[in-house]
This record gives C-alpha cells, sequence and structure tokens, in this order.
C-alpha cells in the first residue's frame, strides 16, 4: 500500500493557505513588562459605554438630519445655524464628535495592535491615527463653539 | 483477514456481524518540515487503509512505524490527558488521540475521500514536522503564577474547602496544557504577547480558589496590556478546547473581577 508522494503545492482544503509559521515570539527577560495602569481596563469599559451611549446620539442624529422634516433637502446652512443656536445641539454634537472619535480611534488603536506585525509599523501607524484624531476632535470642537452665523 | 467490499447490501451489517473491521483508504496530508533539509515546509501524503473507528494518532503512528520512520510528532498517554499532541487537523485544533479518524474523514466522492490535512499548531515556532517550541506558551503559564499561594500559618490539618467554593472554579481545573486554545487564537499569532487563554484559564483556577491569597495580584498581571484585556471573544479558544473548558467565559469572568475590584 503505502504510495507516498510529495506535493510542495498547497493542498485545495482548508490548509490552503498554509500558515507562514513566523519566528520566535518570546516573552524575555527584555520584554517590557507590566504596565501597572489600569489603561486597557477603562479603554475597555469606555468603548462598551461610549457604544450605548453613541447609538442614542448617532441614530438620533440621523433621523434629524435625514429623516425628519423633508430629509436632507432642509439640510443647508441657515438649518446648521438654527440648530446651533441652541446650547442643547451644541452639546449634542460635541458629546457625539468627542465620543465617536475617541471610540473610532481607541478601536483602530487595538485594529492597529492586533495587526501590525513590525514595531515600527506599529508605531507609525498610530502616530497617523493619533494625530488624525486631535485634529479632528478640536477643528470640530473650534467650529462647534466658534460657529458664526452671520458669516457671509 | 478479510476487508469489506462495496457488496451489494449491508457491507457494514456483514462486516460487524463477522466481527471483521471495515477498512477504509484515504490519504493524510501531512505538513512536513525538516529544518537541515529544506528552508519551507512541504505537505505530503500518506496513503493509508485503516479502520475509521480508530484514532487520528494511530495513522499518525502507522505513518512512522510502517512508513516514514522520520515523521516527528509529540505524544505520550494517547488518551487525552498529558496534552501534548494538539495539532491542526482539517484547520481546527484538535488532539489527535482525542480525535476519530471519520469523524474527520467526511463524505467520499465517487468513492474517494478528501485528504485529512494535518499540520503543527499556529502562532509557535515549528521545530520539526509537528513539533513546535511551547517555550513561550509555557512562559505566558509560568507568568500568572499557577501554584496555591496561602498566607498564614501552615494547618495542621488539610485546608478546608466548601462544596460551592470547590465549584466555582471547577471548569478551568480540568485544563492539561495542551495549547489548542492558545494555537488557535488570532491575538497570539500576530505578535505571541498575549497571555493567551491557557494562561488565563490557569490563573482563573486560583484568582476564584477561596483558599488562595494571591488573587489580586493575579489580577494585576492579568490587567497589563498583553492580559485580558486584548481577549476579541473571538471563541476560537471554547471550541479548540479537547477537555470542553468554557474558556471565554472563564477570561470574561476575569475581567470582571477586574472590573468590580477595580471601579
Ligand atoms: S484550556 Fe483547554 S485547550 Fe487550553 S490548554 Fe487547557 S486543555 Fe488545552
Ligand atoms: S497523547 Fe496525551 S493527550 Fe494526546
Amino acid at each position: 500500500m503505502a504510495t507516498t508522494e510529495t506535493t510542495p503545492g498547497a493542498p485545495e482544503n482548508p490548509g490552503a493557505v498554509a500558515p507562514v509559521i513566523e519566528p520566535p515570539r518570546k516573552r524575555t527577560a527584555r520584554t517590557p513588562r507590566s504596565t501597572r495602569t489600569n489603561f486597557e481596563l477603562f479603554a475597555w469599559l469606555f468603548m462598551r459605554l461610549s457604544g450605548i451611549v453613541l447609538v442614542i446620539l448617532v441614530l438620533g442624529h440621523l433621523l434629524i438630519q435625514l429623516y425628519l422634516d423633508g430629509g436632507i433637502t432642509k439640510v443647508s446652512f441657515a438649518f446648521v445655524a438654527g440648530r446651533w443656536s441652541n446650547p442643547w445641539w451644541q452639546v449634542w454634537d460635541l458629546v457625539m464628535l468627542w465620543l465617536a472619535m475617541l471610540h473610532g480611534a481607541n478601536g483602530l488603536r487595538t485594529v492597529i495592535n492586533d495587526y501590525a506585525e513590525r514595531a515600527a509599523t506599529r508605531a507609525w501607524l498610530k502616530a497617523l491615527l493619533y494625530a488624525a484624531t486631535v485634529f479632528t476632535v478640536l477643528l470640530g470642537t473650534l467650529v462647534i463653539f466658534t460657529f458664526d452665523p452671520n458669516i457671509s | 483477514m478479510s476487508t469489506a467490499t462495496e457488496d451489494k447490501h449491508s457491507a457494514a451489517l456483514d462486516a460487524a456481524e463477522s466481527g471483521a473491521t471495515q477498512h477504509v483508504t484515504f490519504r493524510l496530508r501531512i505538513r512536513r518540515f525538516n529544518p537541515e533539509q529544506a528552508a519551507e515546509p512541504v505537505w505530503v501524503d500518506y496513503e493509508l487503509s485503516m479502520d475509521p473507528k480508530e484514532k487520528l494518532l494511530d495513522a499518525l503512528h502507522k505513518v512512522k512505524w510502517e512508513i516514514d520512520g522520520t515523521l516527528t510528532f509529540r505524544r505520550s498517554c494517547a488518551h487525552g490527558i498529558c496534552g501534548s499532541d494538539a495539532m491542526r487537523i482539517n484547520g481546527k485544533n484538535r488532539l489527535a488521540c482525542k480525535t476519530l479518524i471519520k469523524d474527520v474523514l467526511g463524505k467520499p466522492k465517487n468513492g474517494v475521500y478528501k485528504p485529512i490535512t494535518v499540520e503543527p499548531i499556529k502562532g509557535l515556532t515549528v521545530l520539526k514536522d509537528l513539533v513546535v517550541d511551547m517555550d513561550p506558551f509555557f512562559q505566558a503559564f509560568r507568568d500568572v503564577m499557577p501554584f496555591l499561594v496561602a498566607k498564614g500559618n501552615e494547618p495542621t490539618r488539610e485546608r478546608k474547602q466548601s462544596i460551592e467554593d470547590r465549584a466555582r472554579f471547577d471548569d478551568t481545573t480540568k485544563c492539561i496544557l495542551c495549547a489548542a486554545c492558545t494555537s488557535s487564537c488570532p491575538v497570539f499569532w500576530n505578535d505571541g504577547q498575549y497571555f493567551g487563554p491557557a494562561a488565563i484559564v490557569n490563573a482563573h483556577r486560583f484568582i476564584f480558589d477561596s483558599r488562595d491569597d494571591a488573587g489580586e495580584q493575579r489580577l494585576e498581571i492579568l490587567n497589563e496590556k498583553d492580559g485580558v484585556w486584548r481577549c476579541r471573544t473571538t471563541f476560537n479558544c471554547t471550541d479548540a478546547c479537547p477537555r470542553g473548558i468554557q474558556v471565554t467565559q472563564a477570561i470574561q469572568e476575569v475581567k470582571r473581577a477586574l472590573i468590580t475590584r477595580r471601579i
């Protein structure tokens, strides 16, 4: 019986994309250890809590902007100006901006941590992410607070 | 001994009545790797004729003992106790000694079975064939202090525990450290720094043990950057565990303990 044949190519079943086994990933004495903070705990908790709040904020936002009162056609400079003259909508949009940006940024941070393989790639991607987050959050906050309805 | 053939009626019944085993012919496709011969692993097919009610480990033995003695794999007890023969069988982590051939053979197409693939577990360096370097795995295990730490005087009698207190961590006492869970975890695959389900399971076993006094310390260790918070609740670990441990649940319980104790 026992015919032995060599198939260097990939087989056609689940093992098809034969995983490349990476070089050693060891936890050595030099591996940075023990961050001893609750940062990851709070980040994890923040994702859950902000997610719940965002469901309400974002759905409410979409409902108002895209559906009620003629939907998207009503959205104009005057409409935005009118809403932001009301502190309620200012706070709504501010909270939504901050939560959505931090929630999204933290999500991407974990994605980068999980998928970036080289330390340098990881550092660059995160630097880019943090820069974009800070920029968007600051710019958005600035606009919400300094919005001038009389701008020509 | 006659091999049952494709007779017109109930070959299986005839075989059962005559006490003969019904052999099937199938291929075992093993991912072979020998760093002394080639830099890259290759898939090698072995044609076997065996009783499908035998274990996959028996098929590996047949290859090693009768076809190619250079095939290398770990096994010791052959009965699902020592945890040394976890491997990826048809893309899923299992113990070769707890997997019956018939359960991974599938249905034949035109009388031909698809080959059964066997690979080393993922995320750990392959040393040869199905043998991987388990050091990082056991390092994470050691890091959570998997032993009883008790303060105060040694009791003169045994350390008593109520049935309920014992039941609290019963599930996680069943771990045999086979690494099927950790090496099925996509977070571990990437950089191998995540503690991994097995280490957390073994920390859980002591964190929730009423006799143990170092629960806080272990929680502190698992609160780190590469601790429980990297878990994405993929449930691969629970699916992989040959002992049926609710691995993901154990991880979630550690997360909950951290949240309730820190906040
Ligand atoms: S938890 Fe299950 S899969 Fe993980 S090492 Fe223990 S026995 Fe193996
Ligand atoms: S050989 Fe011991 S668990 Fe499989």
